[in-house]
C-alpha cells in the first residue's frame, strides 16, 4: 500500500462500533433475550429492570429484543440502497466522465431529473406510487443517493482519465473497454468508497424517518422508526420506549460517518466525494 | 450590466423545463399505481358506476398527453380539483396548510442561519476552545436524526420541565402568543440540524478566504483584523454559504413533512402523509407539486442571489 494509507484512530473506532452493531444485528435472533413479537400483558410499560434491561413497550414486548431485531432490518434496507445506488452510479459515472460529449450530457441530464425533487420528497413520491414497505423504501433511498454518487464517479473518473497513463494505454492500442476496467475505473473508485460510507449514515436516518412516518418498514417487523412511532404517545411515562431505539440510530450514525471521513483522508485526498 | 440582466433571464429561463419536469412527475404519481389508482381509492365496495364517475372525473378515461394537458391547463387557472375523502376543493385546502409549513421552515432557516453563521465565523477566526465546541456541535446535529431530537425535546420540555405543549397548533392570527409556544419545539428541532451545516460551511468558507494572498496582503497593509474580517472576508465567503443555505431548504422542507407529522402542525408535509394513508391520490399530488414548486423557487432565488454577491458567478466564470 502506498505512503497515503494511514489508519487512524476514527476509521478504527467507526469500523469496530459498525463490527459490533453489524455483529449483534446479524445475530439478533440468538442474542436477543427475547422474542420480539412476544407479549408480556402484566408488564406493559415496564421500566428497564435486570430482566428487562431496555424496559418494555406498549404492548408489554422486550424493547432491547426488538432493538436488536429493529438495528437488523433498518440496516439490510439503508445498506441494500446504498449498494444498488453504487452499483448503478459506477458505470454511468464511468461512461459520463470518460466518453464525455453527448454520452455526459444524456446520462447527466437524466439524472438531474431525479434533483427536481427534494430527497425526502422523491422517497415519498415513490413510496406513494408503489405503496409502503421496506422494499419500496430501500428502491426509494438508492434512487436518492444515485445522482449524487454517479456525479462523484463522473468527476473522479476525469480526473483520473487525464492522467498520462490513460492515454498512454489508448497510445499502445488498447480498447476502450480495456483502458476503462484495468485503469479508470480502479482509480476513480475511491472517492465513491468514501461518499457511499457517509451516504450510508443518511441512509439510516431517511429509513427511519420513512419508518416513522408508517411508509418504510410495515408493522409487525420491528424498525427503529417505527418503534419510536409506536411509543410516542406514552413518551412521558415511559421514556424508555422512545430512548433507545433513537440511540441505537444515533450510534450507528455516527459509526458510519467517522467511518467516511477516515476513508476520505485515505482514498480521497482531492475532495471529490461531497 | 447586461452580463448581469442576462444572467438573471438566462436563469428564470432554466426554471421553466425544472417545472415542466417536476410537473410530469407529480402527473405521474397517480397514473403510475400499479392496478387501477381508483378502485385502490375507492375501496371494494365501490360500485362500477362510482368507479367510472371518478376516473372520468380525474380524467383518467383519456390518452395520456391530452390527460396531462387538461391537468396542466386546469392547474394554471388555478383549479387544483378536490380532495377525495372530504371533497373540499385543494385550493383551500392548500391555502390552509400552507401557512403552516412556511412558518415552520422559514423560523427554523432564520434561527439556523442566525446561530450558524456567527458560530461557524467565530470557529474560523477564534481559539481552540471553540474550535472543538462547535466541532461536537456539527457532529451531533448531523447525526442526531431530527424526529428524534424532536421527542426528546418533547421529553425536557413537556415531561421533565413543563414549560411548553408536546404537539397542536393554533393559528398566528388567532393567537400570536399560543402559536409561538406551539411552534418553539418544532422549530428548533428543525433549526439544530441546519445549524450544524451552515455553521460547517461558514466555517469553511471563512477559513479557505482568510488563507487567500488578498488577505495577507491587508494585514500587510496594516489594516485592522475586525475591518478584514466583515469588509473583505465575509463578502467572499458569502456566495458559499448563500449556496448551502439554498440547497438544505430543500433538506428542511423534507424534515418538515416528519416534524409536522411528529408535532401534529397542520401543514402541507403532513397532508401529503395522510394522503399516502388513505389512497389520497389528488392531495398527495397537490400536496407534492406545492413543496417542490417551493423548492424550485427558493432555488432559483438563491442562484439569483449568488450571482448578485459574486458577479464572475453571473459572468459564468464560475461554471
Amino acid at each position: 500500500m502506498s505512503a497515503g494509507w494511514t489508519v487512524n484512530r476514527l476509521t478504527l473506532a467507526g469500523l469496530g462500533v459498525l463490527a459490533v452493531l453489524g455483529l449483534i444485528a446479524a445475530a439478533a435472533p440468538w442474542v436477543a433475550p427475547y422474542d420480539p413479537e412476544t407479549m408480556d400483558v402484566m408488564g406493559v410499560l415496564g421500566a428497564p429492570s435486570l430482566a428487562h434491561p431496555f424496559g418494555l413497550d406498549v404492548l408489554g414486548r422486550d424493547v432491547l429484543s426488538r432493538v436488536l431485531y429493529s438495528l437488523r432490518v433498518s440496516l439490510m434496507v439503508s445498506l441494500s440502497a446504498v449498494a444498488v445506488a453504487t452499483i448503478l452510479a459506477v458505470p454511468l459515472g464511468l461512461l459520463a466522465g470518460y466518453f464525455g460529449a453527448w454520452v455526459d450530457t444524456a446520462i447527466s441530464r437524466t439524472l438531474d431529473m431525479l434533483l427536481v425533487l427534494p430527497a425526502m420528497l422523491l422517497a415519498i413520491t415513490l413510496i406513494a406510487i408503489l405503496g409502503p414497505g421496506s422494499a419500496v423504501a430501500a428502491m426509494a433511498i438508492a434512487m436518492i443517493y444515485l445522482p449524487i454518487l454517479a456525479r462523484v464517479m463522473r468527476t473522479s473518473t476525469l480526473v483520473v482519465t487525464g492522467n498520462d497513463y490513460v492515454a498512454g494505454s489508448r497510445a499502445r492500442g488498447a480498447s476502450h473497454w480495456r483502458v476503462l476496467v484495468a485503469h479508470v475505473a480502479p482509480n476513480a473508485m475511491g472517492p465513491v468508497v468514501v461518499q457511499a460510507s457517509v451516504l450510508s449514515a443518511f441512509a439510516l436516518q431517511l429509513e427511519a424517518g420513512l419508518s416513522f412516518l408508517g411508509l418504510g418498514t410495515q408493522p409487525p417487523t420491528p424498525s427503529l422508526g417505527g418503534m419510536l412511532a409506536d411509543g410516542r404517545d406514552v413518551l412521558i411515562q415511559a421514556p424508555w420506549v422512545e430512548v433507545f431505539p433513537g440511540l441505537a440510530i444515533v450510534i450507528a450514525v455516527l459509526a458510519f460517518t467517522l467511518l467516511g471521513e477516515g476513508l476520505r483522508r485515505v482514498f480521497d485526498p482531492r475532495g471529490v466525494a461531497e | 450590466m447586461s452580463g448581469q440582466l442576462g444572467f438573471v433571464l438566462r436563469r428564470v429561463a432554466l426554471t421553466i423545463p425544472t417545472l415542466l419536469v417536476m410537473s410530469i412527475v407529480v402527473f405521474l404519481i397517480i397514473r403510475l399505481v400499479p392496478g387501477d389508482p381508483v378502485r385502490t381509492m375507492l375501496g371494494f365496495r365501490a360500485t362500477d358506476a362510482n368507479v367510472a364517475e371518478l376516473r372520468h372525473q380525474l380524467g383518467l378515461d383519456q390518452s395520456l398527453v391530452s390527460q396531462y394537458g387538461v391537468w396542466l391547463g386546469k392547474l394554471l387557472r388555478g383549479d387544483l380539483g378536490r380532495d377525495i375523502v372530504s371533497h373540499a376543493p385543494l385550493s383551500e385546502l392548500l391555502a390552509q396548510r400552507l401557512p403552516v409549513t412556511f412558518e415552520l421552515t422559514g423560523l427554523s432557516m432564520l434561527l439556523a442561519v442566525a446561530v450558524g453563521v456567527p458560530l461557524g465565523v467565530w470557529a474560523a477566526v477564534g481559539g481552540k476552545a471553540i474550535r472543538r465546541l462547535t466541532e461536537g456541535f456539527v457532529i451531533f446535529g448531523i447525526a442526531i436524526p431530527d424526529f428524534w431530537l424532536g421527542i426528546m425535546l418533547v421529553l425536557i420540555f413537556t415531561g421533565l420541565l413543563a414549560v411548553l405543549p408536546p404537539s397542536g397548533y393554533t393559528p398566528f392570527r388567532k393567537d400570536p402568543l399560543g402559536n409561538l409556544r406551539y411552534m418553539t419545539l418544532p422549530v428548533l428541532t428543525l433549526a439544530v440540524g441546519e445549524a450544524a451545516y451552515i455553521l460547517r460551511t461558514t466555517r469553511g468558507a471563512v477559513t479557505a478566504v482568510l488563507g487567500r494572498p488578498f488577505v495577507t496582503f491587508l494585514r500587510a497593509k496594516g489594516i485592522g483584523p475586525r475591518r478584514i474580517l466583515f469588509g473583505h472576508v465575509l463578502r467572499n465567503a458569502g456566495p458559499q454559504v448563500v449556496t448551502v443555505i439554498g440547497i438544505q431548504v430543500g433538506v428542511l422542507l423534507g424534515g418538515a413533512i416528519i416534524i409536522e407529522t411528529l408535532f401534529a402542525l397542520p401543514g402541507v408535509g403532513r397532508l401529503v402523509v395522510t394522503g399516502i394513508n388513505q389512497r389520497n391520490y389528488p392531495t398527495v399530488q397537490v400536496g407534492v407539486l406545492a413543496i417542490a414548486t417551493i423548492f424550485i423557487v427558493v432555488s432559483l432565488i438563491t442562484d439569483l442571489i449568488v450571482g448578485w454577491l459574486d458577479p464572475r458567478v453571473a459572468d459564468g466564470a464560475g461554471t
